[in-house]
C-alpha cells in the first residue's frame, strides 16, 4: 500500500510504496525536488527534513547526518522509508564546487 | 618502452555502510573474486584476471569513502629509493609493516596535499588468476560471473590543492601528465590525468574544496560489449546509474558510472588512447569539458561535479 510523500517546498506529492526510499519513489515518476546523488546514503546531497509521518531508515553516511540531524529528523531520502503518509523540506542540494567561483558556491 | 618505479595501481580500500550487502554487490553484481577476510573484519577482493591477491578492499564503518590507495612499484629498492624521494621533496613518509594487509608486503604510507592517502608496496602474493601459465587459455568461467572486470584500472580523486598533486606525481613518483581541463579563467588545472606506463591514465583528481575525496574506482571491460554488459546487469541488479554508456572526450575512454550499495562511485571503462611519456598534454577548456566527459551528449552532467564519497 503506498504512502502519500509531500515535499512542501513545491508542493508536489506523490505515491510511495513502503519498500522503496523517498529518494527512489520520487525519481522512479520523473519528478524532482530532492536532489538525486548516489542513492546509498554517501554523498548526501539529499538531504531532508520529515515534518511529520512514520518512517524507518536503513544505514546512511554520518559524515552528513549528525546525532542531532537524527534527533530532528533530518536524514538522507534514499535511505528513509515510508511508513504512513509523510511531509518533508528540501535540506541539500546539489553544490557544484569543481571549480566554481566563490561568490555562487 | 621499461617500465621501473611505480608500476601499476594496485590497491583501493573502500568503507561501506553494510558490509555483507556490500559484499553481496562486489561478488555477485560487480563480478570481484572474494579473496580473503581478515581479523579487523576487511573482506579483500581480485578481479578474475588479476594475479595479485588484492585489488579492492572494504571495510565496514559509519561514512562512505576512499581509506587509502596503493600503488604497485618494481621492487623493494625500489619503494625504498621512492620513499627517500619523497622524504626528500619534503613529504612525512609512513612504514607500514608488512602483513598488515592480507598477503601484501610494507607499505610506504604517505597523505597528498589533496587529503588523499596514498601508499606504495613492492610484494603482494600471485595467487594468480585461475589460467595456468603454460599453454594458457584465454580465460576462465569467472569472466562470466557478473560484470566481472579484468583489472582495477584507475582511480578519480576530488580534493584541493591539485597543482601540488601534479608536482610530487611528476616529479617524486615518475608519473606524466597525458590530458587536463582548465580552469575557466585558464590560468590552472581543474582536472588532471595521470599515467605511470602507457595507460592513459592512472590516477586523475580534480580540484574541489574538501579534502580525501572519491569521485570514483575504475575497472577495465575488454571490449565495449562487455560496457554494455555491465550497463545491462546493473539495471537487472537495479544498481544506480549516473552516467552512460558513453564515451568519454578526455582519454576517449568508454564508460558506465555507477554506485555500490554505499554510494561510493565505480566505473566500468574500456578502451582509451595509448600515450607514451614524450607525447605532448592534451588540454581541454572548461567550457569544453561538457564533451570531455561525456562526447555524444556534449552534457557536462551535474552529479559529475558534486556527488562524492
Amino acid at each position: 500500500m503506498p504512502h502519500t510523500v509531500r515535499i512542501e517546498d513545491t508542493g508536489v506529492s506523490y505515491a510511495c510504496a513502503p519498500r522503496e526510499s523517498l529518494l527512489e519513489g520520487m525519481h522512479r515518476l520523473g519528478l524532482r525536488g530532492i536532489p538525486v546523488g548516489c542513492r546509498g546514503g554517501g554523498c548526501g546531497v539529499c538531504k531532508i527534513e520529515i515534518l511529520a509521518g512514520e518512517f524507518h531508515t536503513r544505514a546512511m553516511s554520518r559524515e552528513h547526518v549528525s546525532d542531532d540531524d537524527v534527533a530532528h529528523h533530518r536524514l538522507l531520502a534514499c535511505r528513509v522509508y515510508p511508513v504512513s503518509d509523510l511531509s518533508l523540506k528540501v535540506i541539500g542540494k546539489l553544490q557544484k564546487k569543481v571549480c566554481t567561483p566563490l561568490a555562487v558556491r | 618502452m621499461a617500465m621501473t618505479g611505480v608500476l601499476r595501481p594496485g590497491h583501493a580500500q573502500v568503507r561501506v555502510l553494510d558490509l555483507e550487502e556490500s559484499v553481496r554487490f562486489y561478488r555477485d553484481v560487480l563480478g570481484l573474486v572474494e579473496t580473503g577476510r581478515d581479523a579487523t573484519g576487511r573482506v579483500y577482493f581480485k578481479c578474475w584476471d588479476e594475479r595479485d591477491h588484492s585489488s579492492y578492499v572494504i571495510r565496514q564503518a559509519d561514512s562512505a569513502g576512499l581509506d587509502f590507495f596503493g600503488w604497485r612499484v618494481l621492487d623493494t629498492a625500489t619503494l625504498d629509493k621512492l620513499d627517500a624521494d619523497l622524504q626528500a621533496y619534503g613529504i612525512k613518509t609512513e612504514r607500514i609493516p608488512a602483513g598488515e594487509m592480507l598477503e601484501t608486503g610494507e607499505r610506504v604510507r604517505f597523505t597528498l596535499p589533496s587529503g588523499h592517502v596514498m601508499e606504495l608496496y613492492a610484494e603482494k602474493t600471485k595467487v594468480g588468476n585461475g589460467i595456468p601459465l603454460v599453454n594458457p587459455a584465454p580465460w576462465s568461467k569467472a569472466r562470466d560471473h557478473g560484470i566481472a572486470p579484468i583489472r582495477l584500472d584507475h582511480a578519480l580523486l576530488y580534493g584541493p590543492n591539485v597543482a601540488e598533486v601534479q608536482k610530487i606525481f611528476t616529479e617524486v613518483l615518475g608519473f606524466y601528465l597525458v590530458e587536463r581541463v582548465l580552469t575557466p579563467d585558464g590560468n590552472a588545472n581543474a582536472a588532471i590525468w595521470l599515467s605511470c606506463g602507457q595507460k592513459v591514465h592512472d590516477v586523475a583528481f580534480a580540484e574541489y574544496p574538501e579534502p580525501g575525496k572519491l569521485h570514483h574506482c575504475s575497472f577495465l571491460m575488454e571490449s565495449w560489449d562487455q560496457v554494455l554488459r555491465a550497463g545491462d546487469i546493473m539495471s537487472m541488479n537495479t544498481v544506480p546509474v549516473d552516467i552512460g554508456p558513453t564515451r568519454h572526450g578526455v582519454t576517449r575512454g568508454c564508460t558506465i558510472y555507477a554506485w555500490d550499495p554505499s554510494g561510493n562511485r565505480f566505473e566500468t571503462f574500456f578502451g582509451g588512447h595509448l600515450p607514451y611519456p614524450d607525447y605532448e598534454t592534451m588540454t581541454w577548456t572548461f567550457d569544453n569539458f561538457g564533451q570531455g566527459l561525456d562526447y555524444p551528449q556534449r552534457k557536462l552532467h551535474e552529479t559529475f561535479l558534486t556527488v562524492v564519497s
